[in-house]
């Protein structure tokens, strides 16, 4: 992680919070969320009642400036939450800024002579040459030569990367360090349009607009205000009619504790804290729109290699034929691998190793010869002391044996199919004319991969394992692994077929990629992840780029997209529950002097009228305070079935948000009476 | 009355059992699939369609929906505005009864136009048996032919994938009319022949009493209202005393089957529901909900009524029948009780007993399910009315399960949650603004007793008088809580006002919001899917209508009936 996380008790962050909670009173700020802003003219209106009547020595002022103040700090409280997710954000942002630093760049001219100019002078599609020790001044493309490159400040990985022109290793950030050798980049973007811009700007929060869900909630939300205003400014005329007349302060504390403030205060708390967790996670999306997106993903493509598997087969297990010991077919297979410099070829020597205790030998007296893999032998091996090993592909190992002048052994075809079934390679070793026996090379799936998919299922989710093995292949290591379907010898234009079945079907596709020719997919799936050390196409065609380039990161992304609506709608049920008790502690207060019978309405035993409305405003204003760790962070999210999610949300936030207040507004009101103000 | 408690229990179970052949058929009709009465009616309706130069297979998408439904009402409501104001000087009126006051017809027609079956006239002395007959018997086929087709094209709209039309308002409404409507009624109305409620073109009789006085007894085209105002949730009796009347109501058997046909097309609609979504278990939970929303209500009502009214044994009134004041001795508390709860509950309006003379809380029964508007409710728009209420428990549900929220494997986005609001918002609007520009005026007006003179006894009963009077003009129910002079301007004009609004509002935003849901995709199914059927989502929905009712009207509901109850000597 290469993000700083800011807590709650990180000082500098509270304090700017707490200057921006006031700053944010405008009222052009607050006409942006309508719940509050009926919050604000309420305040308004009290405040404005409290002064006549303490000018005019009229009413109840003492009652009125209490209602005021606690008014005015439910809107200080809604502020000051949604300034601390922003001020988190900016903290990151920050981060970032720092990392960039003013540089220079050395501008390729069309006469091939190097001009130096201010990197923030680069525009899209210009030259630069980046030698080593030297920052790379703007996101761009290697378009020729090959670089190791520093990309810790981005990614927080320490490891240098290489960078190449052409294939699909060849984009690079700016702000990012050459560390060895001398590249040409072409600029791929703009002035304060580079990756890094619009990262920070995401960050803060500058650039973020409503998402579909966001918008949907505003007008449900604008609803139930509407709905509470409509019953609030009904009252008076109504209680005329009983002879009852109701002060404004108790009617402005009525609309405020009825109206969604609790959700209304923290919405866009949550929605600014969902992309600071992805953005923790290294993960930065293109718009929230992906983020919810994630929530709903029905399918995940994932790629086999390096996403489901470790990148490289691995040797398993030495399987002789029959009349060969397993030693002489390891010895064998060892001597073959010894200068094999692939991850398969090294894997070989080190199970011979731990099977059968054959170490590494020196071969260097011994004159030998090895033969190296080519895709037209499809074999390689060693000529060493007289002896001719090979290893490779069961049919051209055979025709080399028959070659020799052996014969294909009975027993081989059997073996070599059952390795295949079960979804590892076959490697035939023979000496001369003698086939030994089979390496099993296996591609090892990743820890834990197995219970993922299995929570993934539970969420109601698909997985799709993408690889160009064989369907038989195919087939094991995607029982191995756990996944619900694979799609075995696939093109791009495989997987982009798949895509659009299963989105003709109303169905939500997310892939990772990071190829040129991953790009339309990306650009197709519903939720694109391109891993950062892909190609730009890749990262321009994808709607969020995985800093880390970790192609498992897609499960976390929609877990934090699944979090946050779920963040949401429990804030709003619990909003609503709330309403309840409050109901119960203002409306018999309200109306007791015209019927004094209401007392029995008073089920909280609340100590006089006066104190009943009081204690139902600071419980609204305080529940703000105490929910707002839970808006930052999101609620606690596990991996359930809908109905067994529904059911358990609906009991904290729902039933817990209509028992909750009853106690809470109790407490206020003992306190009150205590502190001698009922 | 132990018997009443088995009866009322009965007449609930055997309405149920045949609201779920009649829904299954409903289903059939809508869905154009044969059914075995194709061969009778197949005829007519084609004549109907023909002569009215219909084209059957026309599909139209909501927005001409809606517009057929408002033009086709709109037809309807002024020429029933016109015969209510000629009626003096058209045929048919052997009573020579003349046309209607301004105010009072415009109130009439808007009222029989829109299901709602207000009344702010006696029908004895009214209306003529043209209007009867020609207006009011015919509103009444044809607005709860309206609500079911509205209620069939917002069920398309559910069922369909990338749709953009949501059937024909025209076929859908001779469909329910002769399909649906005709027939059930002529069955009803054959029952009630048989129990001696009248049929005939002659005026009133004239009766010599036992002390020598004469009394005129009215008559008139009788069986054949009361089936349709029964089985349409119109409500509108041809007397003024409804169904307490002994001619429209003149036995136990005729109490039973006019108290199960209250229940009996609202019930269906929510069966047919899930044959045309092809979803059992969402019908299943809607019908549910309603009943778990209905019960208590009805047990309230019950318990309140039969344990009678605690002022009346000071006053040396037996209450040991329950609280007999405004119920017919032929009914008795509970059976009276029953048909309260329904016929507000289902936004039907016809009555057998004095809503007034309820006690507080059976009145607050009755008026929760006007307010609600959802348990049952009228033909179709009962479901429409709760569909809103779904979306918005799909909303905060399906956020809760951490997805964008969907119902039936639509999502629902902004533009539904607008529409839904825009339904959702009317209800409440119209009867606490409607009660309190009413409220206002009474304590506005000096001396508004002489001045105004709706109200006879001010104080909370007044005001629940005023309050229901608005709750059932907005709910389009019709029935009265009465002892309110409301055959003056100002109820006229403000009551019909908010049925039209009350009517059109919440049937145009839900086919909008229908016509938006039809043209998505689908969404298959997955574990992660909120599924509508289940009993977690069950228990989520009657939560929202329960808390959003009591948000909306709790104050209202604590300055009328719960001050009324609170004001009773206690110790009953």
């Amino acid at each position: 992680m290469s993000m700083p996380r800011t807590t709650l008790r990180d000082r500098a962050v509270v304090r700017q919070a707490v200057v921006d909670a006031w700053r944010k009173l405008d009222p052009r700020v607050q006409v942006r969320n309508p719940v509050m802003f009926v919050v604000e003219a309420g305040s308004l209106l009290t405040t404005a009642v409290f002064a006549v009547e303490l000018v005019s020595s009229t009413g109840d002022p003492a009652f009125s400036g209490h209602v005021a103040f606690w008014l005015w700090f439910t809107l200080l409280f809604a502020n000051f939450a949604e300034a601390m997710a922003e001020g988190r954000g900016k903290a990151q942002a920050d981060a970032l800024r720092r990392t960039r630093t003013e540089t220079t760049a050395n501008r390729l001219a069309g006469d091939g002579q190097t001009a130096c100019v201010p990197a923030s002078t680069l525009r899209r599609g210009d030259l630069v040459v980046v030698v080593a020790g030297e920052w790379i001044p703007a996101d761009g493309e290697v378009i020729e030569g090959i670089a190791s490159v520093d990309e810790s400040a981005i990614t927080g990985e320490s490891a240098p990367v290489i960078r190449e022109s052409g294939g699909d290793r060849s984009a690079v950030t700016g702000g990012t360090r050459v560390l060895s050798d001398r590249i040409i980049v072409r600029v791929t973007s703009d002035p304060g349009q580079s990756f890094l811009d619009r990262m920070i700007a995401l960050v803060e929060g500058a650039e973020r607009q409503k998402t579909p869900n966001e918008l949907a909630l505003g007008i449900l939300l604008a609803l139930l205000t509407l709905v509470f205003l409509l019953v609030v400014a009904t009252i008076p005329p109504l209680a005329a009619y009983a002879g009852a007349e109701v002060p404004i302060p108790v009617l402005v504390a009525l609309l405020v504790c009825l109206i969604p403030t609790t959700i209304g205060a923290l919405v866009s708390a949550i929605g600014i804290a969902g992309m600071n967790r992805l953005v923790q996670c290294n993960v930065l999306a293109m718009s929230g729109r992906a983020v919810e997106a994630a929530g709903d993903v029905h399918t995940l493509l994932l790629d086999k290699t390096g996403t489901i598997t470790l990148g490289n087969r691995q040797a398993a297990e030495f399987i002789p034929l029959p009349g060969v010991s397993g030693e002489e077919l390891a010895d064998a297979a060892q001597l073959a691998s010894l200068a094999d410099e692939t991850p398969e070829g090294r894997s070989i020597v080190v199970l011979a190793k731990a099977r059968h205790g054959l170490r590494g030998r020196d071969l260097t007296g011994l004159a030998p010869v090895f033969v190296p893999f080519s895709a037209h032998t499809r074999m390689s091996g060693v000529d060493v002391a007289g002896r001719e090993i090979r290893k490779g592909a069961t049919d051209a190992v055979l025709a080399y044996v028959i070659s020799r002048g052996g014969s294909p052994p009975q027993d081989l075809r059997a073996v070599v199919e059952r390795v295949a079934r079960s979804g590892g390679t076959p490697l035939v070793v023979a000496e001369g004319p003698r086939a030994l026996g089979v390496i099993h090379l296996k591609d090892v799936i990743k820890d834990g991969m197995r219970s993922r998919f299995e929570s993934l299922r539970a969420m109601g989710i698909r997985t799709v394992m993408v690889t160009g093995d064989n369907p038989l292949t195919a087939a094991a290591i995607a029982r191995e692994a756990g996944v619900d379907d694979f799609l075995a010898e696939a093109t791009p234009e495989d997987k982009m077929a798949l895509i659009r079945r299963e989105q003709a079907e109303g169905k939500l596709v997310a892939m990772t990629g990071d190829g040129t020719n991953d790009a339309p997919a990306l650009a197709q799936a519903d939720v694109g992840v391109a891993m950062n050390s892909g190609t730009t196409a890749a990262k321009e065609a994808g709607n969020m780029v995985d800093l880390d380039s970790n192609p498992t990161k897609l499960v976390e992304v929609v877990e934090i997209g699944k979090q946050l609506l779920m963040t949401r709608g429990a804030l709003t049920t619990f909003s609503i529950a709330n309403d309840v008790a409050k109901y119960f502690a203002i409306v018999p207060a309200m109306f007791l002097l015209a019927f004094p019978q209401l007392a029995v309405l008073n089920v909280m035993g609340l100590a006089t009228p006066r104190s009943a409305i009081l204690s139902a405003v600071i419980f609204n204003a305080l529940v703000i305070v105490a929910l707002i760790p839970l808006a930052l962070k999101g609620v606690a999210y596990r991996p359930l079935g809908a109905a067994a999610l529904l059911r358990r949300n609906m009991l904290v936030y729902g039933l817990g948000g209509t028992i909750l207040p009853f106690l809470g507004i109790k407490a206020v009101d003992l306190l009150l009476a205590a502190a001698g103000l009922a | 009355m132990s018997g009443d408690y088995g009866a009322v229990a009965l007449l609930i179970v055997v309405a149920i059992g045949l609201s779920i052949p009649v829904g299954r058929y409903i289903a059939l009709v809508f869905m154009g699939r044969p059914t075995w009465f194709d061969r009778v009616v197949g005829p007519l309706e084609g004549f109907i369609l023909r002569l009215s130069g219909v084209d059957a297979t026309r599909g139209q998408d909501w927005r001409q929906y809606a517009t057929s439904l408002l033009v086709s009402n709109a037809v309807m409501w002024l020429a029933a505005l016109a015969i209510f104001t000629a009626q003096g000087h058209l045929p048919f009126n052997p009573d020579a009864i003349a046309g209607m006051e301004p105010t009072l017809a415009f109130n009439t027609a808007s009222s029989f136009t829109t299901n709602t079956n207000l009344q702010h006239y006696s029908g004895e002395t009214g209306l003529s048996l043209l209007s009867q007959m020609v207006v009011v018997t015919f509103l009444q086929f044809m607005t709860a032919a309206t609500g079911m087709a509205a209620a069939m094209a917002v069920m398309r709209g559910l069922a369909g994938d990338r749709l953009t039309t949501l059937g024909n308002f025209h076929v859908d409404l001779v469909r329910a009319a002769v399909r649906v409507l005709l027939p059930m009624s002529l069955v009803i109305a054959l029952v009630l022949l048989g129990q001696g409620t009248p049929m005939t073109f002659d005026g009133a009789v004239s009766a010599s009493t036992l002390e020598g006085g004469e009394q005129r007894i009215a008559r008139g085209v009788v069986a054949s209202m009361v089936a349709i105002k029964q089985l349409g949730t119109n409500g509108g009796g041809y007397f003024g005393a409804n169904s307490a009347h002994p001619f429209e109501n003149p036995t136990a058997l005729s109490n039973a089957v006019e108290s199960i046909s209250i229940l009996l097309l609202p019930m269906a609609t929510i069966w047919a529901l899930g044959h045309v979504v092809r979803r059992r278990r969402v019908a299943v939970m809607v019908f549910a909900v309603m009943l778990a929303l209905y019960l208590p209500l009805l047990a309230v009502a019950v318990t309140q009524e039969a344990g009678g009214h605690p002022a009346m044994p000071q006053l040396g009134v037996d209450q040991s029948a329950g609280a007999m004041e405004g119920k017919e001795v032929r009914m008795g508390s509970v059976l009276t009780a029953f048909w309260a709860v329904s016929t507000t509950a289902t936004s039907n309006g016809s009555v057998n007993g004095m809503l007034d003379s309820l006690t507080p809380l059976g009145g607050l029964a009755a008026m929760a399910g006007l307010w609600l508007n959802c348990i049952f409710g009228g033909v179709g728009v009962g479901f429409v009315n709760m569909f809103v209420f779904i979306v918005i428990a799909v909303f905060v549900a399906g956020m809760m399960i951490g997805r964008t929220p969907e119902f039936l494997g639509k999502r629902v986005e902004a533009k539904e949650m607008k529409l839904a609001s825009l339904a959702l918002l009317w209800h409440p609007l119209a009867i606490l603004v409607g009660t309190a520009i009413a409220s206002w005026t009474w304590s506005a007006t000096a001396q508004p007793g002489d001045t105004l003179a709706w109200l006879r006894n001010p104080g909370p009963h007044g005001f629940s008088e005023m309050l229901y009077e608005f709750s059932s003009a907005a709910a389009n129910n019709g029935s009265g809580f009465e002892g309110l002079g409301d055959n003056t301007p100002f109820w006229n004009i403000t009551t019909g006002v908010v049925m039209v609004l009350s009517r059109y509002v919440p049937i145009v935003a839900p086919l909008a919001l229908a016509g938006s849901l039809a043209a998505k995709p689908t969404v298959p199914d997955s574990a992660g899917t909120l599924q509508a059927g289940s009993l977690t989502f069950g228990v989520m929905l009657w939560a929202v209508v329960v808390v959003l009712g009591l948000l909306m009207f709790l104050p209202v509901a604590v300055l009328g009936p719960i001050a009324e109850f609170l004001a009773l000597p206690t110790g009953s």
